[in-house]
């Protein structure tokens, strides 16, 4: 928002309410394409992922449902119809680490183990990196907590309905996860709070891990002993306190909550293999995994997914034997892959980034549009859900005007459960009036006498400069692209 | 970020590693087969796109003593060549990055391997060519897709510990290529263009010594930057005068080595690349440079749609940055970064891709690629990564193949600007270069690890 060269109560209330009223237009918008009925979409190369390419094919879409999919589909007579000649569909992209639709910062990052904080509490569904990013085809995030944690906090899965109410983005049913980091973000080599914090070393990382684990387990065991002692009949028990630092970790022990682990190096990758294996948990995804090609064969034989990024290299010292052919090789090895954003800008075109293993590691072309969606559905436990386009299904679909391997293809509709979130020539048609509403605001607050917002005059924070791969921030006072990297959006 | 205060042992001890990393990529990096020159060539049976004309379909391109002799469908091929079939491929002019810090900076959150932002706020005396490192990864890394030269920028432009140190003017830009063995080999022109980050109304900036953000009202705000552009004015102002001295042939004033080489600026020897992403930026930037009348390239320009018919009044060229960032404002169409060069092409205004980074210099064909989805010629986007941003800097013998220029080239097995696109065989100034490098030996080596892993 750019409020920040207005002075005086009134003046910022004026633009708040120019701030709202796009949102409201935004979100009328969204609301009028509400489609519970039948779609059809038809005449399209669709990629299913799991049953090859179907040319000329077509898609019914029945209660927010994939209904049939195939080269002759019936339909409906009043069955609303999409004409996708010569266009592509794909399932919706899935962005396995996504820091988007957050209400502040990512990172609780006092504690070593913070993994009582929850990002589901914070879930922001009006965050215009969603828009952003389903006008780049992602239809699912896996929103994580920060990296300055050796044990982060609790993290969700959302489907990302751009102006839903908070409780309606997590995705129904899936898996809650937690965030654990290992190397240089939380031993604090490139940055550093205001005060020391035990770990400074990967060893050290280790034990806080373990430290973890040893209390989670006698924290179970209390509980046990307790219910057990109860179920018993024995009177005058007093329970156990309530630990939320431990119930998470009690959780992963139990496997009711996905451990998904910010790593670099392949020693530290095997670190957290050889810690699960002493406490009796699994790890679900390493994230970033950017050392992963070194130990795929490990990662494969404890059925351990690697996320990564495409070619990111050189940004921090354990990012300097990242490799782009880290996808290829760890798929080679029969690593299940994905490749994630991490960020709001990555996230508009994963797509590409996907195409790059056909270019470094010579995957063959499903294989590379399966980094993006089927293989992080597998991910995260949504892949009978989602993930592919099936029969039964939900209609989570993206439609291009090329082939979405090719830099040159563009997303003209993004479908959440059969609904259109994004519809590129509509967002174009409502451009103008858009610009004719804010310049009516605008007007409208200087006739009231008060100081007019004056674009060109108005303070805000500097652009975010082009190499700082961190959120860009949209509020006052917070650093623009440096927070995310110090309050732990850090990659 | 600040490292003096930073623990000396861990950062020892970092640089102790990155001895080792660069003794090994030293021994993979055997550059180029052949005394300079002394190659004869004949790449035939290739799709060629000379960006001098229509591309040639199955043509054949002869290279001899480093430069491109001759070009075409019926080019005789002399008997001393080295012939590649390049039946089914494609040949291009090698890429050019217009603002990179390659050979600046190697492991960007490591100070020790960062030499791109020299403390102060005006340094135009310093030259990036001094600090480049000819052995770095990324030189190996960033050519075996395709980039063939680069400008590397110093200043505030990127890198973990380049922004926000309050550079104004970061000093001489220098054109390198990135075939050879020191930067002697490699350098095209040492002071290609004058860097200038222009200052911008912040409204406060995050201060990570004390871990907080520090607001500053509007006015006063406002106030920081006006006095930051009389200083620079100023600075010209003196340039000029200076300038005038040393022309006059007068030798009883002092010396200064700042205005000496600001003075080729203000004279129109070198081109100012000013750094500006916003509307109001760039407005006040164009009218400086009107104003002092230097030949100004626009770097950066996320805003630049904004100001198109000023852009276009004043023929000021522009180095688009990264389109796949996010550089747009809340109420901005949300595809106003890949819209950019579409509009100023239209528009009449030079333009060109840059990646403004390092380890992300190889992702420029993928800036132009996509430019092409939302409008712009294919053709315009690749002299965009090539042709165009040689204009902007006057380095005439670079950027198409034409006879007569310097050969550097690339033969591909597609597209360019198509991610999948594989590089096939590289020539910088005539030498067939290797297209091996840390990433490549890595993937090699990994490749081959025996399968023996159990949980």
């Amino acid at each position: 928002m750019r409020a920040r060269g207005l002075k005086g109560i009134r003046g910022l209330a004026i633009l708040t309410a120019l701030a709202f009223a796009f949102s409201f237009t935004a979100r009328a918008q969204e609301g009028s394409q509400e489609n519970s009925g039948v779609t059809l979409i038809k005449n399209a190369t669709i990629i299913t992922i799991t049953h090859g390419r179907i040319e000329h094919g077509s898609i019914l879409i029945r209660d927010g449902k994939i209904a049939d999919v195939g080269a002759s589909v019936s339909a409906p007579a009043d069955a609303k119809v999409i004409d996708a000649s010569g266009m592509f569909v794909m399932p919706g992209i899935i962005d396995c680490h996504t820091h988007i639709a957050v209400d502040g910062d990512v990172n609780e990052g006092s504690l070593s183990v913070s993994a009582m904080a929850n990002i589901k509490d914070v879930l922001n569904p009006d965050d215009v990196d969603i828009y952003r990013e389903l006008a780049g085809g992602v239809v699912i995030g896996n929103v994580l907590h920060g990296s300055a944690n050796p044990i982060g906090g609790q993290t969700i899965v959302i489907k990302l309905k751009y102006g839903a109410a908070p409780d309606d983005l997590p995705f129904p049913d899936a898996l809650p996860g937690i965030k654990f980091a290992l190397g240089e973000n939380v031993k604090h080599s490139n940055f550093g709070g205001p005060v020391p914090r035990y770990p400074d070393t990967r060893m050290g990382v280790e034990e806080t891990i373990r430290d973890a684990f040893t209390r989670a387990k006698a924290y179970q065991q209390a509980w046990a002993d307790y219910n057990r002692r109860k179920a018993a009949g024995e009177q005058n028990l007093i329970p156990p306190r309530r630990d939320v630092q431990l119930e998470p970790l009690v959780e992963v022990l139990e496997g009711k909550r996905y451990i998904h682990c910010h790593s670099y190096v392949s020693d530290e990758i095997l670190m957290l293999m050889r810690v699960a294996k002493e406490f009796g948990f699994k790890v679900r995804t390493f994230q970033h995994v950017l050392e992963g090609y070194k130990v795929a064969d490990e990662m494969a034989a404890n059925n351990i997914g690697g996320s990564t990024f495409s070619d990111w290299w050189a940004y921090k010292m354990e990012a300097y034997e990242a490799i782009p052919y880290n996808a290829a090789l760890m798929t080679d090895r029969g690593v299940i892959v994905s490749i994630n954003s991490d960020d709001a800008d990555e996230a508009r075109h994963l797509n590409q980034e996907a195409a790059k293993s056909m270019k470094y590691g010579d995957l063959n072309e499903n294989q590379a549009l399966r980094l993006v969606t089927l293989n992080p559905a597998i991910q995260l436990g949504i892949d009978n859900r989602v993930g592919s386009i099936e029969q039964g299904k939900d209609a989570d679909l993206v439609i291009y005007n090329h082939d979405p391997l090719s830099v040159y293809a563009v997303v003209q509709k993004t479908i959440i459960d059969g609904k259109t979130y994004f519809d590129r020539d509509e967002d174009i048609a409502r451009r103008a009036g858009l610009a004719k509403e804010k310049q009516e605001l605008l007007e409208k607050a200087k006739n009231e006498g008060k100081p007019a917002p004056k674009p060109a005059e108005e303070t805000k924070p500097e652009k975010k400069k082009p190499h700082e791969k961190s959120k860009k921030s949209k509020k006052p006072g917070t650093a623009p692209g440096f927070s995310g990297m110090v309050a732990g959006g850090a990659r | 970020m600040r490292i003096q205060k930073a623990s000396s042992v861990p950062r020892k001890f970092a640089a102790l590693l990155l001895g080792v990393c660069f003794t090994f990529v030293f021994n993979a990096a055997a550059q180029n087969e052949s005394a300079p020159g002394a190659g004869v060539y004949a790449i035939k049976g290739a799709k060629i796109f000379t960006l001098a004309g229509t591309p040639i379909d199955n043509g054949t391109i002869v290279i001899r003593e480093g430069k491109i002799a001759a070009v075409g469908a019926n080019v005789q091929i002399p008997s001393d060549a080295k012939v590649i079939d390049a039946t089914g491929l494609e040949v291009y002019p090698g890429m050019l990055d217009p603002v990179t810090q390659i050979g600046l900076e190697e492991v960007s959150a490591v100070k020790a391997t960062v030499d791109t932002t020299e403390t102060g706020e005006f340094n135009p005396d310093v030259t990036a060519a001094t600090a480049f490192n000819a052995d770095s990864a990324h030189v190996d890394v960033t050519r075996a897709d395709g980039i063939t030269e680069v400008l590397v920028v110093p200043g505030a432009i990127g890198g973990f510990f380049g922004g926000g140190g309050g550079s104004v003017i970061g000093g001489n830009a220098s054109a390198v290529d990135l075939g050879g063995w020191n930067i002697n080999d490699m350098v095209i022109r040492r002071d290609a263009a004058m860097e200038l980050t222009w200052p911008t109304i912040a409204g406060g900036s995050f201060d990570p010594e004390t871990f907080s953000f520090h607001r500053l009202p509007f006015d006063e705000a406002k106030k920081q930057y006006q006095k930051r552009v009389d200083e620079i004015s100023d600075l010209f102002d003196k340039a000029r005068h200076y300038g005038q001295a040393m022309q006059s042939g007068a030798t009883n004033f002092p010396q200064d080595l700042k205005l000496a080489a600001l003075a080729r600026v203000v004279d129109g020897q070198e081109p100012l690349l000013v750094i500006a992403d916003s509307d109001r930026d760039i407005r006040h930037a164009v009218e400086f440079c009107e104003a002092q009348k230097v030949h100004m390239i626009l770097g950066g320009a996320a805003d630049a749609w904004k100001t198109i018919d000023l852009l276009k009044k004043d023929n000021i060229p522009v180095i688009i940055g990264p389109i796949l960032s996010i550089r747009q404002d809340e109420d901005d169409p949300y595809d106003a970064e890949y819209t950019l060069a579409s509009k100023l092409f239209s528009a009449g205004v030079k333009i060109a891709f840059g990646s403004f980074n390092t380890s992300f210099s190889r992702r420029l064909s993928q800036y132009a690629g996509t430019a092409v989805g939302y409008g712009l010629p294919h053709d315009e986007a690749l002299k965009a990564v090539t042709v165009n941003a040689a204009q902007m800097l006057g380095l005439d013998d670079i950027g198409t193949l034409e006879p007569g220029k310097v050969a550097n080239v690339v033969v591909t097995n597609g597209d360019l600007l198509e991610l999948r696109t594989q590089v096939k065989y590289l020539f910088i100034k005539g030498q067939l270069t290797s297209l091996d490098n840390k990433q490549r030996e890595l993937y090699e080596r990994y490749s081959k690890r025996p399968k023996t892993a159990t949980p």
